[in-house]
């Protein structure tokens, strides 16, 4: 066994992972072309476009609500149908693209930038690997098992696959006219923009962990370790925050969100990600920095960023990108976009500002990295809770994120002595936890917020009404969140790197490392000059 | 035939090669370089990292001259790249042995 392993452990590893990953796409591929025919399920996303002639319209309801519905007596109501907008559609394409955008270039540059020169090249092709890998996977099954129904005892926390390669996805008259509802009653954009907006927030998260142990860790692990990531901890994740009958579906049968996510049930609010995509990542990117180990020389030599301007650059691309990922989290134009637009301004400046004002208190200086660490930790923080916290709920939320963070990544970070990177657990984590918190307190109508709309009510006379507000209840549900998704990411992760240290090494050799990544992994330099 | 090689800080280069370009000397080269002398450096924060910058950037030019121009070449240098405060650099003299243009094979004191 030790010698099969040591074996793999060496070059041939290559030649055998190359193979490998070659034969697996092509299995996928014929059985893709064979499902893809095939399977039609309806999930309890996905529903058919309402025909202007309307009679079609309810029967399109899911499965899952016409059984109840059909149990139930006659005065279940019926939903009207779902219509999409253009404009609706268009806002969230072009949310997909500000997201892509965000992770590349943005977070290629913002990380690449704080990393030494030498390792410039390689965090900018981590990145983008994961981009595409993640893509990929996320179109053939990742899309399925995290926004579909599951089944048995497992569907509250993963989904099923009724979306496999996307099947069914052309709807059944063949013009990929499938709906996906929003957060509004009746109101739908188009499935194929919902899979793609939902892509790019499974690829960002997967490349943020990555902060955690850059400059060591090997590429070829690193590819494995972005499927096993994406498959085992985001998209159960995801499942469990964001997975939901939506309106019509809990308007017509309050009992169907039972088979929604197991977080989503506790009634956890999480608007763009908070936990799903930051709590996650930095809790992954802490596992990940303490598997991985520290880098050669660190505390002992310098490691100062390479590149303070493309940091710069890198985090203003995140900030401009950040109003697809929050406001785009409204599925549709409507006034919470606003909303969530007008906190991802105001609670990033806040905290940009707050971080700075901080850091010159008790450093000495305001630097830029200080500057822009803030406004990247404001964002964090104002996504869970965008498109819920009132606009002065969110500059409060700026302003408090900021020095807690910089307490994180300065005093405690250098006592424990821990080497994560780039800081994913002390901004993302961190951040994404006072965010998640936070929301729960910022929702509250009375402190500004959105409320928290009750869908069951949705097709009486007097519409959508509000559920009452509760801070035990709603800190009690987003407690429950943040511990999960530590917990579930943080043994997840650490399942992962266990078995990939064991089978494949995790960290490149003394000589690779101190070589620089660029050479060694990729046989190339970010920088000629 | 001499060689006199100068530390000297960066913002002084033109000062001392007009100085040099008075004197009849015809080139120089110049090398970009990090050192530290009695001049400490300072210190760099990057969130919760401190670094303490021990080089600072100069330059050293070196400049091939005869024995007879030596000493007023040295003299030059000095005037010009003193600031007076800490960092100003130093000079150092050595013998060359053997100097030849390239482009024509000229030999010692025709090729400087």
């Amino acid at each position: 066994m030790r010698d099969v392993l040591s074996r793999l452990k060496g070059e041939r590893l290559r030649y055998w992972g190359v193979g490998a990953t070659l034969l697996i796409l092509a299995l996928l591929g014929m059985a893709g072309f064979v499902a893809a025919g095939g399977m039609n399920t309806i999930n309890a996303y996905a529903q058919e476009a309402a025909a202007p002639a309307a009679t079609e319209a309810p029967a399109a309801a899911p499965a899952e609500a016409a059984a109840p519905a059909a149990e139930a007596p006659a005065e279940a109501p019926k939903a009207p149908p779902i219509v999409v907008n253009k404009a609706d559609n268009t806002w969230m394409m072009v949310s997909s693209l500000l997201v892509l955008f965000m992770t590349v270039p943005g977070l290629a540059l913002f990380y690449g930038g704080l990393v030494r020169t030498k390792n410039m090249a390689s965090v900018l092709t981590q990145v983008f690997m994961i981009q595409c890998l993640v893509c990929v996977l996320w179109f053939i099954y990742g899309y399925s098992i995290a926004f579909t129904g599951g089944s048995g005892v497992t569907s509250p926390f993963i989904g099923g696959f009724s979306r496999l390669f996307l099947s069914g996805i052309a709807g059944p008259n063949g013009d990929f006219n499938t709906i996906v509802e929003t957060f509004s009653l009746s109101v739908g954009i188009h499935e194929l923009i919902f899979v793609c907006f939902e892509m790019t927030f499974a690829a960002i998260t997967t490349a943020l962990v990555i902060g955690g142990f850059v400059e060591r860790v090997k590429f070829g692990t690193l590819c494995v370790w972005t499927v096993l990531w994406l498959t085992f901890v985001y998209c159960p994740i995801a499942h469990m925050v964001w997975f939901w009958p939506g309106p019509t579906g809990i308007a017509v049968d309050p009992t169907s969100a039972s088979t929604a996510g197991f977080l989503w049930q506790k009634g956890a609010l999480d608007f763009a990600g908070g936990s799903v995509v930051h709590i996650d990542a930095g809790i992954a990117g802490l596992v990940g920095a303490l598997f991985l180990g520290k880098r050669i020389g660190y505390r002992s030599e310098a490691m100062p960023p390479h590149s303070m301007t493309l940091a710069m650059t890198g985090a203003a691309i995140l900030w401009v990108g950040w109003f697809g990922f929050n406001a785009g989290s409204n599925l549709e134009g409507n006034q919470y976009a606003a909303l969530a637009m007008a906190n991802t301004f105001i609670a990033t400046a806040a905290a940009g500002f707050s971080w700075m004002i901080f850091e010159w208190m008790f450093k000495g200086k305001p630097s830029l990295l200080g500057l822009i660490s803030g406004v990247v930790a404001g964002l964090v923080a104002v996504t869970p809770a965008s498109g819920f916290a009132g606009p002065m709920g969110a500059l409060v939320l700026g302003l408090i994120v900021s020095p807690i963070c910089l307490f994180m990544v300065t005093v405690v970070k250098n006592l424990i002595g821990y080497d994560d990177t780039l800081d994913v657990f002390g901004v993302h984590g961190v951040g994404g936890m006072v965010g998640a918190l936070g929301t729960g307190i910022l929702v509250n109508p009375k402190l500004g917020g959105a409320g928290i709309v009750d869908y069951s009510t949705c097709l009486t006379p007097k519409g959508c009404g509000v559920v009452a507000y509760d801070l035990v209840t709603q800190m009690t549900a987003q407690v429950t969140d943040v511990i999960t998704v530590v917990l579930w990411s943080g043994i997840g992760t650490a399942i992962i790197f266990f078995i990939l240290k064991l089978i494949f090494g995790l960290r490149v050799t003394e000589d690779k490392e101190r070589e620089g990544l660029d050479i060694s992994e990729h046989g190339e330099s970010a920088y000629h000059y | 035939m001499k060689l006199v090689m100068a530390i000297i800080k960066p913002f002084k280069l033109d000062e001392v090669r007009e100085a040099l370009n008075a004197l009849g000397v015809q080139g120089l080269t110049v090398t970009e370089v990090k050192g530290y002398g009695r001049q400490k450096g300072h210190t760099e924060i990057y969130r919760g990292a401190e670094y303490a910058v021990n080089f600072l950037p100069k330059l050293k030019i070196e400049v091939a001259v005869t024995t007879e121009l030596t000493d007023k070449v040295v003299e030059a240098i000095a005037t010009k790249a003193k600031t007076g405060q800490i960092g100003d650099g130093k000079i150092f003299v050595y013998s060359i042995d053997q100097v030849v243009r390239i482009r024509t094979g000229e030999t010692d004191a025709d090729a400087l």
